[in-house]
């Protein structure tokens, strides 16, 4: 029996509850966490910066320092409250990537050649734009 | 005013916007932008940047819970985000080199049409019996729960919806808006795929075209950590706030003074833009 088929007796597969308690758990997981990060930067920073004037009117675009996710975890090891933040969001971005990369582990389970390649296709081109740029 | 009180009174609005967005089901994304470009005289790029995070997170958030329903069709989502991403990814580099007038003013007529999107009548359609070829050979058909046992559905229109994607993608990507409406008109008008099955996998596919943008935004530069917080977190409480109140409010009359509102900032936005104000 090839893959084609048995793929195709069971297009249930996917509503199989384990998976999905898997993804919904990964995902909440994501966003708490992510927020968690970020309202304990915004604490520091609010602390240490609160008095200051806010400077948003015109673009000059973050320093380097809060750019990359290297920087950014290079300014959370010195306790720099925006960079505590930068991760919070960095989680957050990770968050749907992490349910990608979940889904292609979980469509390589199934046999799913075609869904693996779409999938790590959609993986490729997020990771570009988070690292490549 | 000192950071400490532009950073609460952003959370505040922030707060009140993901709350309407998740109540009326028109998302908090698509009045955030001009909210802070408008109320708080951000910059559209740092604007656009806070936006985009807090998308995801009200993407994700939703789709915690939405997905143990059992609605939303991953394999759709799947084959579509190839094209919502690479959309994303060109909407943010055309974003880099385009003035912020021209994106106020495009976001203006975005916010004008979404504001059309959502007071048009839909028409129910019924689960499409007939899906195309390529639909099959995608596997894309699918079978939705109803409290009569699952009731299958099958798939077409597959070349569009694909194209109209790519257009939610580029949207997202150039406006920091999760472009759900027009998500959901692929889905469910193009593809005809069953309605529940089409916001639910609409809100799937959202977080992650956002995240292919987001990525790029942050390495330019455009997600300032002082406006991201205060959003990200004021849009995530105010939705949860909004779905769990989703099921015992009565919308109807909300949902048409946000559609005025929303109609009120387009117009605004477009002004701005036109008089470089922006």
């Amino acid at each position: 029996m090839s893959d084609e088929s048995v793929v195709a007796q069971k297009p249930g597969t996917w509503n199989d509850q384990r998976i999905e308690i898997i993804i919904g758990t990964l995902l909440r997981t994501g966003v708490i966490l992510a927020a968690a990060v970020v309202l304990f930067g915004g604490i520091v920073y609010l602390v240490r910066h609160g008095h200051e004037a806010p400077h948003y009117a015109t673009f000059t675009g973050e320093p380097q320092s809060l750019k990359s996710p290297a920087d950014i975890m290079h300014g959370v090891m010195q306790f720099k409250a925006q960079a505590i933040i930068q991760l919070g969001l960095l989680l957050l971005i990770a968050t749907p990537v992490a349910r990608v990369a979940f889904s292609a582990v979980a469509f390589a389970i199934e046999h799913d050649r075609m869904y693996v390649v779409i999938t790590l296709i959609v993986l490729v081109i997020l990771s570009y734009s988070l690292f490549a740029s | 005013m000192n950071v400490l009180e532009f950073s609460g009174l952003l959370a505040l609005g922030s707060l009140l916007a993901g709350f309407l967005g998740a109540l009326t089901g028109l998302g908090g994304g698509v009045v955030i932008v001009p909210m802070l470009t408008l109320l708080f005289h951000v910059n559209i790029r740092y604007a656009i940047g806070a936006s985009l995070v807090s998308v995801i997170a009200t993407s994700s958030g939703a789709a915690a819970a939405y997905v143990r329903e059992g609605y939303s069709n991953i394999r759709i989502g799947m084959f579509l985000e190839t094209a919502t991403t690479v959309g994303a990814v060109v909407g943010a580099a055309v974003a880099l080199h385009v003035s912020g007038s021209a994106i106020a003013i495009v976001f203006g007529l975005v916010l004008l049409y979404s504001a059309y999107l959502s007071s048009r009548h839909r028409e129910e359609h019924g689960p499409q019996m007939k899906s195309s070829p390529l639909a099959e050979k995608l596997k894309l058909n699918g079978t939705c729960p109803t409290p009569e046992g699952p009731q299958p559905y099958s798939v077409t229109g597959v070349p569009a919806g694909y194209g109209l994607m790519f257009g939610a993608g580029v949207m997202s990507g150039l406006l920091g808006i999760g472009s759900g409406a027009v998500k959901v008109l692929a889905l469910d008008q193009a593809m005809k795929i069953p309605f529940k099955v089409s916001t639910t996998t609409s809100n799937f596919m959202i977080g992650v075209t956002a995240a292919a943008s987001a990525g790029l935004y942050l390495n330019r530069g455009y997600i300032s950590p002082g406006i991201a917080m205060p959003v990200m977190l004021g849009v995530l409480v105010g939705s949860l706030i909004g779905a769990k109140l989703l099921v015992t409010a009565k919308v109807k009359a909300l949902r048409y003074l946000f559609a005025a509102v929303i109609v009120a900032l387009g117009i605004e936005m477009i002004f701005n833009g036109v008089t470089g104000r922006v």
